[in-house]
């Protein structure tokens, strides 16, 4: 998708307007973060495999050249394709040329994070191809024409009303008068519709959670079944995955797997979680003749041994997401970047560039709740802080917020002389808040006194009390 | 230069820049080729009898629904029954496995095969289940397709509880073991916990998204050596 | 207490030095009684974390390079606000991490830096507070106390030591109240209607007053909830461990 994170602002303002989005964000605020609380809350085990996912993940990246390279070997020797993406060009081109190769025509896809970040289908919509999404939400959004507004329920922005003026638009061969009023007939209606793109399609392309050096295996993780209709029964299975979704082997895998679905929706395990090795096997009645793995970069090889390397530990669970103040404010659009909130504010910049997108880091209150419920624990506010560095030493920062800091700590050093200044300006606002205890407007200071009054100060400053009371300076 | 080489090129480069500290080649190779478990959740480690009212107490909950049957000989009856339950036609599709096969189902319309989308039931042999979260592993192969798994609306699962194990780990180590060669891994590998399900639309739980509506697993508690 | 009066520099905070100058004071006497000698150096302001978190590191480490040369010399020191205590004690050793010298002098002074609360109970181990307050209180955990310096049980020991004093905690205690340094003048809108939540869910508690530990995330709650027309009262913790509350108006209040 194009990045719009530069209207983060007007974007914001629209969403804490939008009437639909906030009841939809109240859901998500207490569902996701309780049921992720329950589940940890029932395994003892929780707190050290979150341990150990981050080690795994360490580990990996730390060596991610050499298990690179071990997972290319096994899905060659499993007759599958591997197939090197540096950027979004180089990834929709090698995707599109293996669907031309086998005179594809119509595709499904599954859900995927990299197949968003290439904007796949748009790409093989021009080129003349039918993409379809079969994912229950991003189908919803493609038909609506829209980015996903959250990584894993790309549609949670959308009332069931926006999803059945949706159908209707779409459907036209169904009868007009049918009944769409609850979620259980726009499911339905899905799912008779999508089950016949299945089968009609000629390649399949799913995203992967991971990929398993030792076995040469992808790993989809979904809970509609999408993911498995997507690449069983097209001729051709691409998988399209970034480097960083490497793991050595199936109980390092196993390990993930336990934190993943807790963390993300709370289940103890996602419906389905399908190992993909190879194409299908000799004896095999079904499956796809052809397995190809397209394997992004875009800017990850980048981040390796740099500011923000731990966030390639990330598996997108979406955690982070679901338990952040802002984004339960704003929801997903906002961030104008298919990767929205926390983790979306480390990565975006890194993908898309720092100038593109400058205010996402800056977006955080820096609770630190995103890093409290992380699964492999990645320190997300000092990477948001390292951009915000980034941003002070060479990038665009507002002119009146850089004097504004720099007159702060041109005083904050010279104690005297601020203490000196501090007297006589507490002095003043002391008395003239006396009357209310707050100020209601306050010259400078609007965009605290729009929405809330600025307390009084009491009058005299602590050090000048101290002072004049004798106390101990030494 | 390839993308490969570029790409393989830049992640060295960082990570020499990164100056972390790095295994050698070979302790790389025996880490990835004598894999080792990592922490596994004590809940499943019990004895085969917790390991199966964990199974089912898991499964349950994830909506699946579970018979324990005394034999295999059982499951055709048990089929039939539940069949007759949900006010369906005594019409299956079944896995060409050896095990399902020698059974008696005479009494229903079965059929052999993978699935092309128009069964409404399908029967398969389950390779092994998981009791710590009540998962079912399938694997593809001449005597399982995939297919069945995903298509049929009525997903009914065999499992035999000498298959049944603690963890996932220890359905890996059967996979090693079994084979004897270094591909052990079947084309499809799918842990299946409950039936299909989404919450896309208005974060309202609905079973059967594109998968299976309703999961219902027969585990047979002897072995099926004998009846 | 045993042993030797303890020698504490108390770091005052910038918004208390300039607000609430009584939060100190409670500070003091209640770190007095407990067997402290506190001593407030003039020599300090700010520190830093504004601009750390603005990404302006130089500016940071001039201000935290003032703090520990004026600091070290004491055997604690102790600041009432998490986030300022964990300024020092956290990021101070990460914003000085390729300079050894003073890096070493961080890692020092971030040993003996705690929060008032977590000082009082974990060092002082105090278990009584000799006041009373007859009043439904709610506390507001403050994020950087919570989350990067574990403080949670510990005011709530000494709260429930308040005779009188009826605690009862809201359902999203732990939630970020919107405030966030700069954050709140940046994107005040979003910051708004984090901190409306924190007022619902302070109101469904139905206390008289709410509690915390950190005067920006007060000032923050107590003029949304003043805007608001709530009546609820918003103070400090330490105000009331040290019987103080008839010294001053709640924050945001007339007196």
């Amino acid at each position: 998708m194009k990045l719009n994170a530069h209207n983060f602002k007007e974007n914001a303002a629209k969403a804490l307007k939008d009437e639909d989005l906030q009841a939809s964000l109240a859901k998500l605020g207490t569902g996701f973060p309780l049921k992720r609380l329950a589940a940890a809350a029932r395994l003892p085990e929780f707190e050290a495999l979150r341990d150990q996912a981050r080690d795994i993940k360490d580990h990996t990246l730390r060596h991610l050249d050499f298990y690179l390279e071990k997972f290319e070997c096994k899905v060659q020797e499993t007759g599958g394709h591997v197939h090197w993406a540096r950027d979004i060009e180089d990834g929709r081109k090698i995707v599109y040329d293996i669907c031309e190769s086998v005179g594809a025509k119509t595709v499904t896809k599954g859900k995927s994070m990299i197949g968003e970040e290439m904007a796949i289908n748009e790409y093989l919509e021009e080129k003349g191809l039918i993409p379809v999404e079969t994912d229950l939400g991003e189908y919803i959004i493609q038909l609506r024409n829209e980015p996903p507004s959250h990584i894993i329920a790309p549609a949670i922005h959308l009332r069931k009303s926006h999803v059945e003026e949706a159908f209707r638009k779409t459907h036209t061969e169904l009868p007009p008068e049918r009944n769409l009023d609850e979620p259980e007939d726009l499911l339905k209606e899905a799912r008779a519709m999508l089950r016949k793109k299945f089968i009609a399609a000629d390649v399949g392309i799913t995203g992967a959670n991971f990929m398993i050096a030792e076995t040469g295996s992808t790993v989809i993780v979904t809970n509609e079944g999408n993911g498995d209709l997507t690449q069983t029964l097209p001729r051709v299975h691409i998988v399209l995955c970034s480097i960083e979704k490497m793991v050595p082997n199936l109980e390092d895998c196993a390990t993930l797997l336990r934190v993943l679905a807790r963390s993300a929706t709370g289940q103890e395990q996602s419906v389905y979680t399908t190992f993909s090795t190879g194409p299908k096997q000799m004896d095999d009645p079904d499956g796809p003749d052809q397995f190809h793995v397209v394997i992004l970069d875009n800017g990850r090889s980048r981040m390796l041994g740099h500011d923000t390397h731990d966030m390639l530990r990330c598996i997108r669970c979406s955690a982070c997401i679901n338990h952040c103040p802002v984004y339960q404010s704003v929801g997903g659009h906002a961030y104008g970047s298919i990767y929205p909130g926390p983790m979306g504010s480390v990565l975006t910049p890194a993908i898309y560039g720092l100038e593109q997108s400058c205010d996402l880091p800056n977006a955080s209150t820096m609770c630190g709740k995103c890093e409290e419920v992380c699964p492999v624990r990645i320190p997300i506010p000092q990477m948001l802080r390292s951009w915000r560095e980034k941003q002070w030493e060479d990038g665009p920062v507002p002119i009146l917020q850089r004097l504004a800091m720099s007159v702060w700590a041109f005083w904050a050093v010279r104690p005297k002389a601020y203490h000196f200044g501090a007297k006589i300006k507490m002095r003043l606002l002391g008395l003239l808040g006396r009357k209310n205890g707050h100020f209601k407007s306050l010259l400078f200071s609007k965009a605290w006194t729009k929405s809330r009054d600025f307390p009084a100060p009491e009058g005299k400053t602590f050090q000048q009390l101290w002072s004049e009371k004798g106390g101990r300076r030494s | 230069m390839s993308s490969r080489d570029y790409i393989l090129g830049r992640v060295r480069w960082s990570l020499g820049r990164g100056a972390f500290e790095r295994d050698s080649c070979q302790q790389l190779e025996a880490r990835l080729n004598t894999p080792q478990s990592n922490l596994i959740p004590k809940r499943g480690q019990g004895d085969a009898k917790a390991q199966l009212s964990l199974f089912v107490k898991m499964a349950t909950e994830v909506n699946a629904t579970v018979s324990r049957l005394k034999a295999l000989e059982n499951v055709p009856k048990a089929v039939a029954k539940y069949l007759k339950e949900q006010e369906l036609d005594a019409t299956v599709r079944l896995a060409d496995h050896p095990e399902l096969q020698k059974l008696d189902w005479s009494k229903l319309d079965a059929s052999t095969g993978f699935s092309t989308g128009d069964d409404l039931v399908g029967v398969v042999m389950a390779y092994a289940g998981a009791a710590e979260t009540g998962s079912l592993a399938l694997r593809s192969g001449a005597d399982s397709p995939t297919t069945l798994n995903f298509l049929p609306d009525y997903h009914i699962v065999v499992l035999k509880a000498a298959d049944l194990v603690g963890d996932y780990e220890a359905v890996y180590a059967r996979l090693r073991r079994e084979s004897n060669k270094t591909d052990f891994m079947p084309r499809t590998l799918s842990w299946v916990t409950g039936p299909s399900r989404t919450a896309d639309i208005e974060q309202t739980l609905l079973l059967g998204a594109h998968g299976p509506r309703k999961l219902h697993i027969l585990v047979i508690e002897d072995n099926g050596e004998a009846s | 207490m045993s042993g030797e009066e303890k020698n504490v520099g108390l770091f005052v905070t910038c918004l208390v030095d300039l607000f609430r100058p009584t939060v100190a004071f409670a500070a003091v006497k209640l770190m007095s009684e407990a067997g402290c000698s506190i001593c407030v150096p003039e020599r300090q302001t700010c520190c830093g974390q504004p601009a750390f978190n603005s990404g302006d590191r130089h500016d940071a480490r001039k201000m935290a390079e003032m703090v520990i040369e004026e600091f070290e010399k004491f055997d604690y020191v102790v600041a009432p606000s998490g986030s300022c205590a964990a300024m020092i004690k956290k990021h101070y050793p990460e914003l000085f991490s390729d300079q050894a010298d003073w890096h070493k002098r961080a890692l020092d002074l971030s040993r003996k830096t705690y929060e008032l609360m977590s000082f009082l109970t974990d060092v002082l181990d105090v278990k009584e507070v000799e006041t009373t307050l007859n009043r439904k209180v709610t506390y507001h955990d403050s994020c950087s106390g919570l989350r990067e310096l574990g403080i949670k049980d510990q005011p709530r020991t000494l709260m429930n030591a308040v005779e009188g004093l009826d605690l009862v905690e809201g359902e999203n205690a732990e939630r970020c109240c919107g405030f966030g340094g700069t954050f709140c003048l940046k994107y005040s809108d979003i910051s708004t209607r984090i901190a409306d939540d924190k007022c619902d869910d302070i109101l469904k508690t139905e206390a008289d007053m709410v509690l915390g530990g950190d005067l920006g995330c007060l000032m923050n709650i107590a003029g949304r909830l003043t805007r608001r027309g709530e009546t609820v009262e918003v103070r400090h913790v330490a105000e009331v461990l040290a019987g103080m509350c008839d010294d001053v108006a709640p924050i945001s209040r007339k007196g």
